[in-house]
């Protein structure tokens, strides 16, 4: 199973502004969560974020916006990471192949929509930011500036979207629908979200501790990363570099409970089951898992126990959740985490899941702790969201 | 490659159309520039106990998602695939006024696990144990074709024999408010509303929830087959002729074997002019449908558009109220459907018996 | 105390949309979770805004919540005790 070809990468998140400051970060430890400071919000010192070193001014100035632009950060962040994305994978003409956009997001341009819901009837300068509500408008918006015309639409199953658009991005191309696509997803961090997850009672006033016995929660955080998905025959006729390739994915459902995930992880189980059938590979393949581990007592019980059915009797390769470098960033998650496994692959390290001390007393499981080097052929990706969502990736060396 | 038939429908509208044949108590509604679902009686389909935290858009998907699976005399499928624009935008809204009207204090989690967009696919997955592929679109008016890809995709590869696979969307009052702010919504006093001669931009607002079963294998049931289904985010008006034609010529057709076409005129006088140029020129000897005047506009309106072509093609018949002209066919077997908002996301659907 | 309880049974049915229970359908013993009254996880949120906006209980793990809300009658007995409105 060759899988399908990964040519370009683009990333904007709170341990960088690039692919290279992104694994610098993850190489050094460099951790970014900090009190909230962008967002005006009651919440702010109890809760740490994983926020964009970048207001959104300064965001508008480098992406050039015309000054009447209605672009809402999200939109921001996506079409920064999706141009990044599209330079690095040396694309000139966007529309010159059948080219596709896909994009996740879970709340769009909610932080426009909370900035100003009570304003529109009162200035009419803001009516323009009505339309940024709709979940499409984050991707509309990125294909308007990459001059894109082609497929665009936009995928949200909460905290698992960008995977699932990585896994609909290789399916369009390996069905010969569309020979490149554009995958990820973007969410900025906005109150609504920091207030739902609070009402959830799953947030940690402390840094997330994935994986940790006295894990109490999770930091969210705000991202946008972007992969360059191409066919083979494009890879062949311009002679591309390919920096790694999707080989397996799966998306199950948990059907157990609206926000919660089931006891032993069936829904988790069940993905990652299926990535394996996929990409033709054994569990024993596998050389690092970049879990989902969000630090909520619920997710990384039920995903660990998930991880034990799959490896049974054998030995649990290397595994680390880079959410204390990042924080959660919910719909682009699975985007930056897919970067963090291409970079895996192509520098042969797993990176340490931070802020570990007290191994959990439900089953005897660590992640690494400390940068490790090793030849690493095959990555495995976890990412799980409300509604039961599961998904996994597989991303391989291209040989 | 294996193909996608539609073996199974089930419908909430704005209109009459979980117990009735095929619109014979269909009303064209002139006065209302919002309209809603007539809601089906829920405790027939959903347990109380379960239905106390759903949203409207939840009560609908599962009833929706309910008739269809009967329809189709299906117990299980493999894969459950939604199309929403907005998700269930009242519980959005409750949440945030809720955020802002009280600082940030006292908020439940309740309306917050609503507002997440997959919140009915993720439900109706509940409600039926279904462990399978679930995935939800959320890209405008393209929601559900996106959706209706990503089935017949698999279909035809086999990774699945069966998919439920639906459009839905719920009206919520302060955004209609801020739709009619934006002109995405009619005025009031514009009215009455004449949605073929429209004379301003905007359009009347609908809500519902339309499910299809679709299987790999034709059945007693079936409706139709879904040939081929296209999304394109952006053309201009001059190249819309080029392009149905082109997408009819790759699955070996010609505009004069099109039975019918289903144009998703929405009474928008800036943007009405995509389907105008088709029902003008290319299609002016071809029977022409519409269906907004019936269910009003939203995200997922050519989910309602769907489900009327396949009862068209079941039923070898076509509703006078749905009628753009007065061209007739002995037989209604090739069924093409175009719908797009405001010039962008555009989606051409082709079905046949 | 019974004013309490009775404030509580009314305050459970309309807060959590439990539409088909009346206040005599709770005994001031009953389980609110699992088989009694049938509850979950989510509810249980619900109740600890309950105690927060109404009678100023803060609780900041909702593993607390597991005690304080296995009846009306545990239920009102913390909150007569720890009550700060």
């Amino acid at each position: 199973m060759k899988g399908v070809a990964i040519t370009g990468m683009g990333i904007i998140s709170s341990i960088g502004n690039s692919v290279e400051e992104n694994l610098d970060s993850l190489l050094h430890e460099n951790r970014a969560i900090t009190r909230v400071q962008n967002i005006t919000t009651i919440h702010a010192d109890i809760n740490k974020v994983g926020e964009i070193k970048k207001t959104n001014p300064e965001l508008i100035a480098e992406l050039d916006l015309p000054a009447d632009n209605n672009f809402s950060r999200t939109a921001m962040i996506g079409t920064f990471a999706a141009k990044q994305a599209v330079e690095n994978a040396g694309i000139t003409a966007i529309n010159e192949f059948r080219t596709g956009l896909i994009s996740a997001t879970s709340v769009g341009g909610m932080d426009m929509t909370e900035k100003y819901y009570y304003d529109y009837f009162e200035k009419p300068e803001l009516v323009k930011y009505i339309s940024c509500h709709d979940g499409g408008d984050v991707a509309d918006k990125i294909a308007s500036e990459l001059g894109l015309k082609g497929m665009v639409t936009t995928i949200s199953t909460a905290c698992s979207s960008a995977a699932n658009s990585i896994m609909l991005g290789a399916r369009l191309i390996k069905s010969g629908k569309l020979d490149r696509v554009i995958v990820g997803g973007a969410d900025a961090l906005a109150k609504f979200t920091i207030n739902g997850f609070k009402t959830l009672m799953i947030l940690s006033d402390d840094y997330n501790q994935p994986f940790d016995n006295n894990r109490k929660g999770l930091n969210l955080g705000e991202a946008a990363a972007y992969l360059v998905l191409e066919s083979d025959e494009i890879v062949k006729k311009q002679n591309k570099k390919v920096l790694a390739r999707v080989s397996g994915y799966g998306n199950a459902n948990d059907a157990f409970h609206q926000t919660a995930s089931s006891e032993n992880g069936d829904g988790a189980y069940l993905a990652m089951k299926k990535a394996f059938e996929v990409s033709g590979l054994k569990p024993s393949e596998i050389d690092y898992i970049n879990v989902h581990g969000t630090a909520t007592p619920n997710n990384d019980l039920s995903e660990g126990r998930a991880i034990l059915r799959i490896y049974g009797e054998e030995k649990v390769p290397d595994f680390s959740s880079t959410k204390p470098f990042t924080g959660h960033t919910l719909a682009a998650a699975a985007a930056i985490e897919a970067v963090y496994s291409v970079l895996a692959i192509q520098n042969n390290v797993v990176y340490p899941n931070m802020n570990f001390k007290t191994p959990m007393e439900e089953f005897d499981l660590q992640p690494q702790t400390s940068l490790k080097n090793k030849n690493i052929d095959h990555v495995l990706s976890n990412s799980f969201g409300f509604g039961g969502n599961c998904s996994t990736l597989i991303f391989s060396k291209s040989e | 490659m294996k193909k996608t038939y539609i073996n199974g429908v089930g419908c909430i509208s704005t209109q009459k159309t979980f117990d009735t044949v095929f619109l014979e108590d269909a009303v064209y509604n002139q006065n209302d520039n919002i309209l809603s679902v007539v809601s089906p009686v829920y405790k027939d389909f959903i347990a109380p106990a379960a239905a106390r935290r759903m949203a409207k858009g939840v009560k609908n998907g599962i009833v929706a998602s309910a008739l269809a699976m009967k329809d189709a005399q299906a117990e299980n499928v493999d894969a459950i695939i939604t199309g929403t624009g907005l998700g269930c935008i009242e519980d959005s809204e409750k949440f945030l006024k809720n955020i802002l009207d009280n600082n940030e204090e006292f908020l439940t989690p309740t309306a917050f696990i609503q507002s997440t967009h997959n919140t009915v696919g993720a439900q109706i997955a509940l409600t039926m144990q279904c462990k399978g592929y679930n995935f939800t679109y959320v890209n405008g008016v393209v929601s559900f074709e996106s959706a209706l890809l990503d089935a017949k995709m698999q279909l035809e590869e086999n990774e699945a024999s069966s998919i439920l696979v639906g459009g839905v969307d719920e009206n919520g009052d302060y955004t209609m408010e801020l739709f009619k702010l934006a002109q995405r919504v009619k005025q009031e006093s514009e009215q009455p509303f004449h949605l073929l001669t429209p004379k301003t931009i905007g359009a009347v607002h609908g809500e519902g929830a339309s499910f299809f079963v679709l299987e790999n294998e034709k059945k007693d049931t079936t409706y139709a087959e879904i040939l081929d289904v296209e999304i394109i985010n952006t053309l201009q008006e001059n190249e819309i002729e080029t392009h149905i034609t082109a997408f009819l010529k790759s699955n070996g057709l010609q505009v004069s074997d099109v039975d019918a076409i289903v144009l998703g005129f929405n009474g928008d006088v800036k943007f009405d002019s995509y389907y105008r140029t088709l029902s003008e020129n290319t299609f002016s000897d071809t029977p022409q449908l519409y269906y907004k005047h019936l269910c009003g506009e939203y995200d997922t309106a050519s989910a309602f558009g769907l489900w009327m072509a396949s009862k068209v093609i079941k039923l070898q018949e076509i509703p006078e109220i749905v009628k753009v002209n007065s061209v007739k066919r002995t037989a209604y077997n090739t069924v093409v459907l175009y719908n797009q908002l405001s010039g962008k996301n555009h989606s051409f659907t082709l079905l046949s018996k | 105390m019974e004013a309490l309880k009775l404030e509580l049974k009314n305050k459970i049915i309309t807060t959590l949309n439990l539409e088909d229970i009346a206040v005599e359908d709770i005994a001031d013993t009953d389980a609110l979770f699992g088989d009694g009254l049938g509850l979950d996880s989510i509810d249980a949120l619900e109740l600890i805004v309950i105690l927060d906006k109404d009678y100023g209980i803060k609780l900041v793990d909702p593993k607390e919540g597991k005690t304080i809300f296995q009846s009306i009658e545990s239920m009102a007995a913390y909150i007569s005790a720890n009550r700060t409105k």
